[in-house]
């Protein structure tokens, strides 16, 4: 399989040099190549007249269910959901069956990794069995392959033992990935407010989310040690952070596309579709998480692909799973960010691809010349009705079902390797 | 009314559906099969041959027991289903119950389920005509419908009344419909009872938040006092029925803020001693079992009015 190209006619957008132009990039032997490099024999040509050639996009975020629940998705049909979706790389939780929080599971999955579409990092757990008790052993998931640690979908309550994550992961270079919710607070069935009230749902206030997004804060101010929130809701926790990154604490901070396009507005018929953790908020929070986007204080916009199958879905709102697909849907939901004018092209990319490959310490989101050619081929003015169609994924929980998508992605590169082409450019 | 007027649902889900011509018009059937239930043989044809099923996730006496003897008054048959001897224990889920009882043809299934939203998550996978006999905190349109018969028939109208709704607002589906039933009517719904029972956004409701219990009794047409339950007290949402019963609970001497000829109301089972006293429960002014009789008049009114079908 060729590994080198000439993309020709593009607007090249890359944050890690500003550049931002329409110009000829040259992919050779799976590398992006320096100007005026000899270009190779078997170099392939790539019109992307009208559209943006990007480094490729990372999803800080996603669920693979692999291994335990395989139903629902695994390695290779997650990956190939990403790669549908622009993304060359996806981070993948550990709340997996078994949980990911020792050398072995991470080593199952980078060896399923290997026939994926695109590049796997795995996640580990904090804590033993995500029991939040004891500390997992962080150096040896480091050493299998681990690019971060996370409670996700377990929260921690002990926050002692949060404290001694954030130190002792730094001593790896682990990136601590903390799922903000006081699980007390957190019982309920969506967000707090006028359309649980009169459906009669227990509500989630978004002090479940902020109270412990301060936790964090105080902590990683203490030590001095970072820490990146996940998948950020509501103004509340959108205000501490603000806040933290005016003192100089190492905070960072994600928010997934459901966030800042629906409201708890969206589960008024009982549709378990809109049914996720943290809830989706009111439309002020709405607000508050697109000007967060737009202001800095959020740094990445994640996935939180969450695939459920029916089993799960097809039932009464408070005993269905959380969480949706997002793989497929996210960069059309975040195009329409731009097409707003809330968002730059720049400032898309760096939110998509640049930001999470640093948060992550990954060699990646980047289009500087010896690095992987990972990149992302975008349409962002080919309108298209999202259906079942566009779905790779093993799962179809999603609520954008039939919504129109300003553009997409059209085609995914890994390494020189096309790992998705919608269609002819 | 209009003469125009038909009853056009398919499904009695929540009160939210329902116009002021509908409940007008349900209640005056209700008023109508009334008398049925005064004959020696109380029983008319109007529902023979028509299958109604009763199937109820929750334990229920008052509001089950009303349903089968307001369906064998209309001469249905009728057949009882308990969660606990259902196939739910067996893991079935609420859509393959459906699925099944739906197999079997009937014209109206009765649904008492613990979760909110249950009985239109049914009405979207069975033939028949869906009754929603209480989903979790989210409705209970024929308590409500009751409610509204007794109040009309007690105090001549249903507009331009103050309806006091006291007690644990939170997990009550009766005060949720009867909001929207007392509000559809042109009358006002005041509530109160402890700040960890009403919901922060009540209001959006249509109801008034009333600051202090003497704010929301304050010259009442109804009081309407709701159960509190025991298990509230480990969530923690209360400290104790003594301190529930002291602060909250319904006496002469709280019950003078309201009007002179308001009536007090429960849709029970009433904890005596808690929502209020044993004297108040028996008092000229309760028509608890005036709301119990009733209960039967109108679900012979619902399942005429969506069992003929």
């Amino acid at each position: 399989m060729s590994n080198s190209w000439i993309i020709e006619n593009g607007r090249i957008i890359d944050p890690a040099s500003g550049r931002d132009e329409t110009g000829t990039l040259v992919v050779t032997n799976g590398c992006i190549a320096a100007a005026g490099e000899p270009v190779s024999a078997d170099t392939s040509r790539i019109d992307a007249r009208g559209s943006w050639v990007v480094p490729g996009l990372t999803d800080m975020h996603t669920h693979l269910r692999e291994p335990g629940e395989e139903y629902k998705e695994d390695i290779l049909s997650g990956a190939r959901a990403a790669a549908a979706g622009g993304f060359t790389g996806i981070a993948c939780m550990p709340n997996t069956i078994p949980v990911n929080d020792c050398a072995a599971v991470t080593q199952l999955i980078l060896e399923r990794a290997r026939q994926a579409a695109v590049r796997i990092y795995p996640v580990g757990a904090i804590s033993r069995g995500s029991q939040g008790e004891l500390l997992a052993d962080l150096g040896e998931l480091k050493n299998a392959g681990a690019i971060a640690v996370s409670d996700d979908g377990r929260p921690l309550v002990n926050s002692q033992l949060m404290r001694r994550a954030l130190e002792y992961a730094a001593d790896f270079d682990l990136t601590v990935i903390s799922h903000c919710e006081d699980i007390f607070l957190g019982k309920g069935a969506m967000h707090e407010g006028p359309v649980s009230t009169r459906l009669g749902l227990r509500g989630i206030p978004p002090a479940a989310e902020a109270v412990m997004v301060y936790r964090d804060i105080a902590l990683a101010e203490w030590t001095g040690k970072a820490v990146h929130i996940a998948h950020v809701s509501c103004a509340q926790s959108l205000a501490l952070i603000r806040a933290a990154k005016e003192r100089g604490v190492r905070v960072s901070a994600e928010t997934a596309p459901h966030y800042f396009t629906l409201t708890d507005e969206a589960a008024s018929t009982y549709d378990t579709r809109a049914k996720m953790n943290p809830p989706l908020r009111s439309e002020s929070d709405r607000q508050a998480v697109r000007q967060a986007l737009a202001d800095g204080t959020i740094d990445a916009i994640a996935t939180d692909h969450a695939p459920h199958s029916c089993l799960e879905k097809e039932c009464e709102f408070e005993l269905a799973a959380n969480g949706i697909i997002g793989l497929e849907s996210a960069l059309p939901l975040s195009l329409a960010l731009v097409a707003d004018g809330l968002l730059s092209p720049l400032r898309l990319v760096e939110l998509m691809a640049f930001n999470p490959a640093k948060i992550l310490g990954l060699p990646a989101g980047t289009l500087q010349p010896g690095s992987a050619a990972d990149l992302t081929i975008i349409k962002p003015d080919q309108p298209f009705i999202f259906s079942e169609a566009d779905i790779c994924s093993k799962s179809r929980n999603t609520p954008f079902l039939g919504y129109e998508f300003p553009g997409r992605a059209v085609l995914t590169m890994v390494g020189g390797e096309i790992r998705f082409q919608k269609e002819l450019l | 009314m209009n003469t125009e007027y038909s009853f056009s649902h398919r499904h009695i889900l929540g009160m939210e559906q329902f116009s002021r011509d509908d409940i007008a018009h349900i209640l005056t059937t209700a008023e109508s099969f009334k008398e049925i239930s005064a004959r020696s043989i109380k029983k008319v044809p109007v529902l023979r041959g028509r299958t109604i099923v009763n199937l109820f996730f929750e334990a229920s006496t008052r509001t089950r027991l009303s349903f089968e003897v307001a369906a064998k008054r209309m001469s249905a048959d009728t057949f009882n289903i308990n969660a606990s001897t259902s196939s739910t224990v067996k893991g079935e889920t609420l859509i393959d119950t459906a699925r099944n009882i739906s197999a079997m043809h009937p014209d109206v299934i009765i649904l008492r389920h613990f979760s909110s939203g249950a009985s239109q998550l049914m009405s979207q996978y069975v033939q028949a005509a869906v009754i929603n006999a209480g989903d979790g905190a989210h409705q209970h349109p024929s308590q409500s419908l009751l409610d509204l018969m007794t109040v009309q028939e007690r105090k001549g109208r249903l507009d331009g009344l103050k309806i006091a709704i006291i007690g644990d607002i939170t997990h009550s589906r009766v005060a949720r419909s009867n909001i929207q039933g007392f509000r559809t009517m042109g009358s006002e719904v005041h509530v109160f009872g402890p700040s960890t029972l009403v919901p922060l956004h009540i209001e959006s409701l249509g109801a008034v938040r009333a600051p202090t219990l003497r704010d929301a009794l304050d010259n009442a047409d109804v009081v309407m006092a709701l159960r509190i339950q025991r298990e509230r007290l480990h969530d923690p949402l209360l400290p104790s029925l003594r301190e529930y019963a002291q602060r909250f609970g319904l006496s002469h001497e709280t019950l003078g803020w309201a009007k002179e000829d308001a009536i007090v109301m429960h849709p029970g089972p009433v904890n005596r001693g808690v929502e209020m006293s044993p004297e108040i429960a028996d008092s000229p002014r309760s028509v608890i079992l005036d709301q119990v009789s009733n209960g039967v008049a109108v679900r012979m009114a619902l399942l005429y009015l969506v069992g003929n079908a």
